[in-house]
């Protein structure tokens, strides 16, 4: 009946999606191969299509935004776990990281524009002048650059980390927490010795998962990283990620261009699906382990 | 080196050790300092979010906004009235194909076959598609309506965002349908009742409120999204005509105005995200004071 | 009287295994003493005015029906109730002549020498091996040999050595549920603490492995002042040498066990040990 209906829709709307994308990637991908993947140049006016640099500025900005975004969010996640202020505080910062969470992309790209750029701008003018030998740090420092994104990315990541971080501290179980106080343990020593270690596996999913959702993330980035296909090792360099990449180009895509952009596409569900099903593989795992302990 | 303690009996609970003790307690209150002020760190971006959002979209508030169409590129006066419609429509197109998707298959999946393989698949495809980027969204309603009706279309945006939502819907609804007390159903099935009057009468409505939740949240999220709609529905500076034309929406409008050189048009940007904000800060509170009390 | 080791320095209190400070004589009366305690969670009195004093190197129980305060009144003698928040207390408890909560008593120093042992035994996930020298982790204490040592120590005392002495770095939640109470028993132990408590040790296990645990309890009043919550009395009366009654948050009478259970004093302690409540 229609329930049956409606959910062999849903499957068959996954297949759907993942079919379309395929079905249109096919003449590029026939085309170019795995050249493409391994290619430098994306020029749509020569027909040339390669993506590796977007691909290394998808991975870079995903792997900075963690960077940033795991210690502040394990800090947090303690923070929410333990009593060190009262409830009230703690639901407060608990509403506070939910409403990072909501508000849209592209409000973070707005803000990002007009408040990150031009810190970027300034200290990175500052950076590469003293430490430019450093070729991460090489000028000269571009306001829309992979470090401005991955800057954004990490606020926008933090969320994800806080909250499953959060659930895996509190889900252990509280006869820990005692017996290491018992035992005349401080409270930091309780924490980094028995809590953290037997909530890792859950953080560590987080972890998995906050870099999927930073891989997918489009408007902020595409607002922020400027968008160009130059390889550069330098992050005060402008850069390019997948979904930043398609949502450039599509609107003005045809003939093999869209095709291309069909593959880069693939590409991007590809990865974050692979991402976002490891991640969930191993929350399943860590949820399992912890039931033992109780 | 040494004393006797049997005269000194205050001893002994700070012997062996006491210094080792100094620097433990030291490092425990250090790392709290530290975690603490790491954790108002991430205040201060917040802040300057809404505090920006505020202070530079409100005064251009009024109901000009709502009712006129935006500027000519570097002309002031106007407002984003066609873009508020066109979120509004193509929302509703989502909505229109999603609740009933969702929720006709979460009661599949709850009520009628919960432990077959089946059931088991359609959740984990639900889950799948929650990690799909919305730009893929995006690319597929380009890929199955753009293409093949070879225009942009409100249409074509509005079943990106359906697909953006609908999975969250599909769990939402679930966990609605899972919180409704066994004991209501046993006693409809009690008197005689058939599923499916079971469902409709007693376990649906049990669970609206749960759902509508849900909805709203997701109906908050998919207006600000830009990536599924900005090669679908495009843009467009005049009011929509039919769905099967180019809309402007509140995001892309964003997205749009936010890099022109125009100062009305970045406020209007501006504006745009303090009413999204608004929305969406407003649907998480209302979702926690209709959820809270009712879970316990 | 025998001899006490005092160390004043930080290295010299990483080199020496800690050592048992043992400046009093066995039997001592008053090794712990409760003063007019009184304690409150927030608003509710939930010990009113006990007083007590529990000899050393003797097995003393509390018993009591549900609610009487009996693991109340134990936990504040390490101070784990202060993990509790609005709590607070009158009166107070020495420990050898000093107050508990004298502002110059570290709780962390003060939780080590005492040893908990809880109702459900609570093992950390970790190794066999690392769950004992945990205490001593932490208290920097990280020397191979020592470590060694005291597992071995420990686990001879808990009685748990033969059983697990080959399988030392597998992880302690392979054990059955007696061997991981035993395990916390060692655990509680590694760091020589003077005083032992247990609330309800044998609660959550099967007779044969509350039989082990009891026989356990008699061989370490050798070299541990022990107080034992419980709710079976059968346990008190086999492994306590004196038994504090409990009701309603008052201690009603504090004797030999033989006496308390044989020939009662006081009508409710006689009612609670007939079965007439509680």
């Amino acid at each position: 009946m229609a329930c049956l209906l409606a959910s062999v829709l849903t499957i068959v709307l996954l297949a759907f999606i993942i079919g379309e994308i395929l079905v249109n990637a096919w003449p590029a991908m026939s085309k170019f191969g795995l050249g493409f993947i391994t290619g430098i140049q994306w020029s749509p006016n020569r027909g040339v299509f390669g993506v590796l640099p977007v691909l290394i500025g998808t991975a870079a900005s995903s792997f900075l935004a963690l960077l940033l975004a795991l210690p502040l969010g394990l800090a947090i996640a303690i923070f929410l776990s333990e009593d060190f202020f009262p409830g009230p505080v703690r639901q407060v910062i608990r509403f506070v990281v939910e409403t990072l969470a909501a508000i849209p992309s592209v409000v973070y790209g707005l803000w990002g524009i007009f408040v990150v750029i031009p810190l970027v701008q300034q200290y990175g003018a500052i950076l590469a002048a003293k430490v430019g030998f450093i070729p991460f740090l090489a000028g000269p420092a571009y306001g829309n650059s992979l470090l401005t994104a991955s800057l954004v990315l990490a606020l926008m990541v933090l969320p994800t980390i806080t909250a499953i971080s959060r659930s895996s501290l509190v889900a252990v179980p509280y006869t820990l927490r005692e017996g290491s106080y018992a035992l005349g343990a401080t409270r930091w020593e309780t924490i980094l010795s028995v809590i953290i270690p037997t909530a890792a596996p859950g953080i560590v999913a987080s972890a998995i998962l906050g870099f999927g959702r930073a891989m997918g993330e489009t408007m902020a980035v595409a607002m922020l990283i400027g968008n160009s296909q130059r390889l550069s090792w330098s992050l005060l360099s402008p850069s390019n990620t997948l979904s930043a990449l398609l949502a450039n180009q599509f609107a003005e895509a045809d003939g093999i261009q869209v095709s291309a952009l069909m593959y880069a596409a693939a590409l991007l569900v590809l990865l974050t699906l692979g991402v976002n099903i490891a991640g969930e593989a191993f929350l399943r795992h860590t949820q399992k382990a912890t039931a033992g302990l109780r | 080196m040494t004393s006797t303690a049997s005269t000194s009996p205050s001893n002994f609970f700070s012997d062996a050790g006491k210094k080792t003790s100094v620097l433990r307690l030291f490092r425990n209150h250090f790392l709290t300092g530290l975690c603490i002020a790491l954790s108002l760190l991430t205040l201060v971006p917040l802040f300057s979010i809404v505090v920006l959002v505020i202070h530079n979209g409100f005064p251009l508030l009024s109901t000009n906004l709502f009712t006129q169409l935006p500027p000519a590129p570097g002309l002031d006066g106007g407002g984003f009235g066609n873009a508020i419609v066109g979120t509004l429509v193509m929302v509703g197109i989502a909505l229109g194909f999603s609740i009933p998707l969702g929720i006709l298959a979460a009661v599949f999946v709850n009520e009628y076959a919960s432990v077959s393989w089946l059931a088991s698949t359609v959740r984990f495809v639900a889950k799948l598609l929650t990690g799909i980027p919305s730009i893929i969204c995006g690319v597929f309603a380009f890929a199955a309506v753009v293409m093949t009706t070879h225009k942009f279309s409100a249409l074509a945006g509005g079943i990106a965002l359906a697909i953006l939502i609908l999975p969250t819907i599909l769990l939402t609804a679930e966990q609605a349908l899972l919180g409704v007390p066994y004991s209501f159903r046993e006693a409809s099935f009690g008197v005689g009742a058939t599923p499916f009057q079971t469902i409709w009468r007693i376990v649906l409505p049990e669970a609206m409120p749960a759902i509508m939740t849900g909805v709203m949240l997701a109906v908050a999220r998919a207006a600000g999204e830009t990536a599924p709609v900005l090669f679908t529905a495009l843009f467009s500076q005049n009011w929509i005509k039919g769905i099967m034309q180019p809309t402007a929406s509140l995001s892309v409008l964003i997205y749009n105005f936010a890099s022109l050189p125009y100062a009305y048009h970045i406020k209007l940007a501006w504006s745009a995200s303090l009413i999204l904000v608004a929305l969406v800060t407003l649907s998480n509170i209302l979702a926690q004071v209709i959820f809270s009390p009712k879970h316990h | 009287m025998s001899t006490e080791e005092h160390v004043t320095s930080p290295t010299e209190a990483s080199e020496r295994p800690l050592e048992l400070t043992n400046n009093f004589s066995p039997g001592e009366s008053n090794f712990i003493k409760v003063d007019n305690f009184k304690f409150f969670y927030g608003k509710k009195e939930a010990l009113h005015g006990i007083n007590l004093e529990i000899p050393s190197r003797k097995v003393t129980a509390f018993i009591g029906p549900s609610g009487c305060g009996k693991s109340t009144l134990l936990r504040n003698f390490n101070r784990m109730n202060e993990l509790i928040p609005g709590v607070h207390h009158e009166g107070d408890i020495t420990i050898h002549g000093t107050s508990i909560y004298d502002p110059s008593v570290e709780i962390i120093a003060l939780r080590r020498r005492i040893g908990m042992v809880f109702q459900k035994s609570n093992p950390f996930p970790m190794s066999i091996y690392e769950n004992i020298v945990y205490p001593l982790r932490i208290a920097g204490q990280n020397t191979r040999s020592v470590l060694d040592e005291t597992v071995e120590r420990c686990l001879l005392s808990a009685a748990l050595w033969d059983e697990v002495k080959d399988r030392l770095n597998d992880s302690a939640l392979g054990l059955s549920g007696g061997q991981m109470q035993r395990l916390c028993i060692a655990r509680a132990v590694a760091s020589r603490p003077e005083i032992l408590l247990m609330d309800e040790p044998c609660s959550a296990l099967d007779p044969i492995a509350t039989a082990k645990v009891e026989e356990l309890i008699i061989e370490l009043k050798k070299d541990f002042t022990i107080v034992i919550v419980t709710h079976n009395m059968q346990q008190a009366s086999r492994v306590s040498e004196l038994t504090a009654f409990f009701y309603l948050g008052n201690l009603i009478e504090f004797d030999d066990t033989r006496k308390i259970f044989t020939n009662p004093s006081m009508k409710q302690t006689e009612e609670y040990i007939t079965g007439r409540f509680g």
